[in-house]
């Protein structure tokens, strides 16, 4: 490797043991300069796209239309705080369906995976179940449940409520999806380890609590994230069936000023929620992957 | 061999198993004593590792019976964790969790499945991990520590339990040979507690010297068994012969 380097006039064993003048080694030396020319292309190219748009946006025959009723700033000052409110519903909805749907994603991807002949009916369940709610789009189950089953009752009480039955079709849904990502971790667990807590005498209920679904939810924890995100994006969609969340206050606020701007202002409101939330799964699956594969390679 | 051992610990009678066409297991019948030392020896494949698997019960065997202390384990239906607890088994690969310090990888099974104190199971667990020059590394996680370090957590966790059986699969088939001989000594000094053992190995010269019987498998039979002077000085069948003279011609005895 080193023959074909010319030997400069430093001599390759003064390369080799002193450190340059910089005072850092030859390897850190390199990673700066390359992690400086890399900011230096990417700042230099997102200065020229940005210029592109501010240049070239303004010049089209439609931008000062779109403006006024896109992006008015009276209109996003007086409508923000409007929508902080619907907005709270909308977290209280996420915070309230996330959990209950790594419980139930959890219990379906155990049942999709029991080996044991005499629950072969519960396997079959599980599986029908998330080929059926995964076959559907999210909104169609939010529309079919929300306005379906509250008309089932006919007195009026808080189960009766179509916020809750939109919950519950999240719920059905995103367990569905969750439920995959679990089973996927499960079979990542390697069946040697499985062998050995049998071995052990473990049955096989204790083997998959303390040696498989540890090492399992471990794994998953990316993705599971990733689903996440999504989730508190769809909450706006039990909009759709009644409750005044952020997008559905928004949209009222739209039709009274015949203005745009509201669903900006809602749009600025989500991704205060979700940039956090997708750096943080980042961050966790790039800890994940030096982990588990040792250096990254570029 | 049941003229030696009338009442065998652990008996194999005409045990068959096959995965899909292929018979792994063929008529295999094997006694083993109690404190008795068997190895297996045979080629890669001949069904050393599935026996061993058969014995704890991690694979069903599709004919014939195995008795332990006159109990027939093997019959359908029967409870396999029972047996499990009694007979240890250690694997070629350590399989130690990796998500639990050595500590706990050791008094897991005590304390969830045989109730024990937790106090109680991590006192025999340092007990054991200083017999064998572990206690060191009670808090460390396997991937701290060496291949034949994990091996010896691994025969340590097997024997918290305090086993009836040791079985154990080429234990140091996958150590560098410098960590060979620690995990050796372990077994050599199960054999001086008198722990009854079933070991497949690849070092004849280790099966030579630790062993009451060497039993050699061929194609999933066993097809010949004896004391380890007879059976590497004096094989009788052709395929002993054959398969030691390939084992001396690759340096291993
Ligand atoms: N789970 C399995 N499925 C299919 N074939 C298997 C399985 N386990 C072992 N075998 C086959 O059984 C034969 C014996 O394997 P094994 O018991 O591991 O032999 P050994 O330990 O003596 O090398 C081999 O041919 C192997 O391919
Ligand atoms: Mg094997």
């Amino acid at each position: 490797m080193t023959g074909s380097t010319p030997i400069t006039s430093d001599g390759a064993d003064a390369r080799a043991s002193a450190p340059s003048r910089s005072g850092l080694s030859r390897r850190a030396e390199y990673d700066l300069r390359q992690r400086r020319r890399s900011t230096l292309v990417a700042s230099v190219s997102t200065v020229l796209v940005v210029a592109a748009i501010i240049l070239f946006v303004p010049m089209m025959p439609g931008w000062d239309r779109v403006r006024a009723s896109f992006f008015d700033w009276d209109t996003f000052t007086d409508s923000l705080p409007k929508l902080w409110k619907p907005f709270w519903l909308n977290i209280r909805i996420f915070l309230i369906c996330a959990p209950c749907i790594v419980v139930v994603g959890m219990l379906v991807a155990i049942a999709r995976g029991v080996r044991s002949p005499a629950l072969f009916p519960l396997r079959l369940f599980a599986t029908v179940f998330t080929d059926v709610v995964r076959g559907v789009p999210v909104i169609l189950w939010i529309t079919l449940i929300g306005f379906g089953v509250p008309g089932l009752f006919s007195e009026r009480a808080w189960y009766t409520k179509p916020v809750v039955w939109g919950g519950f079709a999240l719920v059905m849904c995103y367990s569905a999806y969750v439920a995959e990502v679990f089973r996927a971790g499960i079979e990542g667990v390697h069946e040697s380890q499985r062998a050995a807590s049998r071995s052990l005498g473990l049955s096989s209920s204790q083997t998959m609590r303390t040696v498989v679904l540890p090492q399992a939810v471990r794994r998953v924890v990316p993705p599971l994230m990733n689903d996440m995100v999504s989730l508190q994006k769809d909450v706006a969609l039990v909009s759709i069936i009644g409750p005044v969340e952020a997008l559905r206050r928004a949209g009222i606020l739209v039709s009274q000023s015949f203005n745009f701007t509201p669903y900006v202002a809602a749009a600025v409101l989500f991704l205060l929620v979700s940039i956090p939330l997708t750096r943080l799964t980042d961050h966790l699956m790039a800890r994940e992957r030096r982990r588990t594969s040792g250096t990254a390679v570029s | 061999m049941s003229a030696i051992h009338p009442v065998a610990k652990l008996r194999l009678d005409r045990v068959r198993k096959s995965f899909g066409d292929r018979v792994v297991l063929d008529d295999v019948t094997l006694d083993v004593g109690a404190h008795e030392v068997v190895c297996l020896i045979g080629a890669s494949g001949s069904g050393k590792s599935t026996m061993l698997r058969c014995i704890n019960l991690l694979e069903p065997i599709d004919d014939g019976s195995i008795w332990l202390d006159g109990v027939d384990i093997a019959e359908p239906g029967h409870d396999p964790d029972p047996v499990r607890r009694r007979v240890g088994m250690v694997f070629q690969s350590y399989n130690l969790f990796p998500h639990m310090s050595v500590l706990r990888n050791i008094t897991l099974a005590p304390t969830k499945v045989l109730r024990r104190p937790r106090a109680e199971a991590e006192q025999t667990a340092h007990e054991l991990l200083q017999r064998f020059g572990l206690d060191d590394k009670a808090g460390a996680f396997p991937d701290q520590l060496s291949g034949g370090q994990q091996q010896r957590v691994a025969i340590v966790r097997a024997l918290a339990m305090q086993p009836e059986i040791m079985l154990l699969d080429e234990v140091t088939a996958a150590l560098d040979p410098v960590l060979v001989g620690e995990v050796l000594n372990v077994i050599r000094d199960m054999r001086g507690l008198g722990m009854t053992m079933v070991l497949a190995t690849h070092e004849m010269g280790f099966a030579r010297e630790i062993s009451d019987r060497v039993c050699f498998l061929h194609q999933g039979r066993v097809v010949e068994q004896g004391p380890p002077e007879q059976m590497f000085s004096a094989p009788e069948r052709p395929e002993t012969h054959d398969f030691l003279a390939r084992v001396i011609a690759s340096g291993r005895l």
